[in-house]
């Protein structure tokens, strides 16, 4: 049978970390603008690249803070 | 198209030529015995974080991922630009879920998402439809892999009339069959690690010349339609081109590690910590996914799509044309050459990997479980070796005899196709609540209102869901996942109550270190 306890084992809270991401990436109209732009690049695609940088570092501090 | 552009085709050549050497020399990496599956087809399972890198981001960034992403903002502008955030996305659900996938595979020996599932459910048959999506959605992935190559020796003046004209293709695939054969997943982790210097040299060059020689970015940018650099802002009553664009991001990240050749990789890792070590590392992959997306938007700004020499290779290519055009006009043939071996060699590394995915899939799921229950390790990897030539010839085949087209509307429906198992793969990691058959109606609920979706769009990402008045356009793939989910709850209870035994060859401790 199911076990209730199962989905819990391992859970962390700063899982939640990661979840920041999601939120603010599928929320497109916050981004979808042409100023501030930086060099020449539209907002549009300076920030998106910018959380690839982000996000990696989110992930890696999630990383360190749940290592066993 | 134009002669021969030789400087570029000799580096070509001489860089395939290395990795082809490499494919063969990689079967004594790490040695192992090819005459066992989990060596052939996992590599053993050996792999550390470097090498897992390497591979996972030769699999996950493929040469049709090259072509067709700047392509489409060639094309379309800015909505190519969803690639980014959903090769963000992928990142946190790869950390979360997936070395749970890799702890309970490392402990029972499973090869493929089928072995999983019919270890967690007990369920033959939800197990077959879980390996037959796999199979039927990496197929046309491979064949797409196969235009990429096609592109760039169509590119470097390489044509003939009639099936001459195919030659080079054939040539390029046997080199690939013949080294999966008999390397297995070694070849495309070594070749993965000369493609990958190869891409990120090119794309950074790229980033960089190709502003200088242009003026800047501002100047690039203004010469782009403004309609093509932001997305256009939708009108009342609908969600327009944002809602289109979250769900692509959302479900095409969903669906991208439940892809047989994902799994592959993942499970050829030698930790779960390599796993979620690389969740942190693969972004760098994205930022050069980024930086590729932009050249489409420099190809417009060159006016490669106007100049006429170029006029064949874009009609003959379509908008996949943008970006060899655009390395033709900017670069040195020599650099040309080492570009296009770029994308050339970006097709075999993931075109193995999705072969040995399928082949493994077949053998231990549908071979192994309906035809012949009891074979000897040898016989099992033989079947996986001559299932992995099938599948590429197939890929060959479809790609020479029809048109792209079909190829493309196929890898469409492939998407919609692998994300209907979200509930017992991605979900079956967490939580034996779901009952099996449950499962199983769910995905083929949503398998054949997906594809009946993408019909009857004629094959458009997005569905304009309708409803009292409101139009929510979104990604089909995200919609009918949500069915397949929400059927998969109902009906559990329903079935439960039917009675039926509740069986799990897994136990919560399985699914961590």
């Amino acid at each position: 049978m199911a076990q209730p306890s199962e989905r819990r084992a391992g859970w962390s809270w700063w899982y939640l970390l990661l979840v920041i991401q999601f939120i603010l990436l599928l929320w497109v109209p916050s981004y979808n603008k042409l100023e501030p732009s930086w060099a020449g690049i539209p907002f549009f695609y300076w920030y998106q690249m910018l959380w690839v940088i982000i996000s990696a570092v989110l992930t890696a501090i999630v990383y360190f803070a749940t290592e066993d | 198209m134009a002669d021969v552009n030789w400087t570029a085709l000799i580096i070509f050549v001489l860089l395939f030529a290395f990795i082809t050497w490499l494919g063969f020399a990689a079967a004594k990496w790490r040695a192992g015995d090819l005459d066992q599956l989990h060596e052939w087809g996992l590599g053993g399972r050996r792999f550390g974080t470097l090498i897992t890198w390497f591979l996972i981001g030769g699999d996950v960034y493929t040469a049709y991922t090259f072509i067709a992403v700047p392509a489409l903002a060639f094309g379309a502008g800015a909505i190519a630009f969803f690639a980014v955030p959903y090769a963000i996305l992928i990142y946190p659900i790869l950390f979360l879920v997936f070395p749970r996938l890799w702890h309970v595979c490392h402990k029972h020996k499973y090869i493929t998402a089928g072995d999983f599932v019919r270890g967690r459910y007990g369920n033959r048959w939800l197990a077959l439809a879980v390996t037959v999506t796999g199979i039927v959605a990496v197929m046309p992935y491979i064949a797409l892999q196969l235009v990429g190559l096609q592109v760039v020796i169509g590119a470097m003046g390489v044509s003939g009339t009639g099936y001459a004209g195919d030659l080079p293709l054939v040539i390029a695939f046997i080199i690939l069959a013949a080294f999966t054969y008999s390397s297995g997943l070694r070849a495309p982790a070594s070749i993965a690690i000369v493609k990958d210097i190869l891409i990120y040299t090119t794309a950074f060059v790229a980033v960089i010349t190709i502003p200088i020689q242009m003026g800047g970015f501002g100047k690039i940018f203004a010469a782009v339609p403004p309609a093509k650099v932001l997305l256009a802002v939708p009108g009342a009553n609908t969600t327009g081109s944002y809602g289109v664009y979250a769900t692509l991001v959302l479900g095409s990240a969903l669906a991208l590690f439940l892809y047989p050749h994902s799994i592959t990789g993942i499970l050829s890792a030698s930790s779960g910590r390599a796993v979620r070590r690389n969740a942190a590392l693969l972004p760098g992959y994205t930022f050069m996914l980024g930086l590729l997306a932009l050249m489409g938007l420099f190809a417009i700004a060159t006016g490669v799509g106007t100049l006429p020499e170029y006029a064949a290779g874009f009609k003959q290519f379509g908008n996949s044309f943008a970006v060899p055009a655009l390395f033709l006009h900017s670069f040195p043939s020599w650099f040309v050459g080492i570009a296009f071996a770029a994308v050339g060699i970006g097709a075999l590394v993931p075109a193995a990997i999705m072969s040995i995915a399928a082949a493994n899939l077949y053998t231990r799921n549908i071979h192994r479980e309906f035809i012949n229950k009891n074979p000897t390790d040898k016989q099992e990897a033989q079947m996986a070796k001559w299932v992995s030539l099938i599948v590429k010839l197939g890929a060959l085949v479809f790609i020479i005899f029809v048109p792209t087209q079909y190829a493309i509307q196929l890898q469409l429906l492939g998407g919609i196709w692998i994300i209907q198992t979200v509930p017992s793969v991605m979900l079956g990691v967490f939580t034996r609540w779901f009952n099996d058959w449950a499962l199983l109606v769910g995905w083929a609920v949503g398998t054949c209102v997906g594809t009946a979706m993408a019909v009857s769009v004629n094959f458009a990402a997005a569905y304009p869901l309708a409803f009292s008045g409101y139009t929510l356009p979104g990604y089909t793939a995200f919609y009918t996942v949500i069915l397949n989910l929400v059927l998969a709850i109902v009906l559990t209870p329903v079935f439960n109550a039917m009675g039926g035994k509740q069986v799990d060859a897994t136990v919560a401790a399985d699914y961590h270190a």
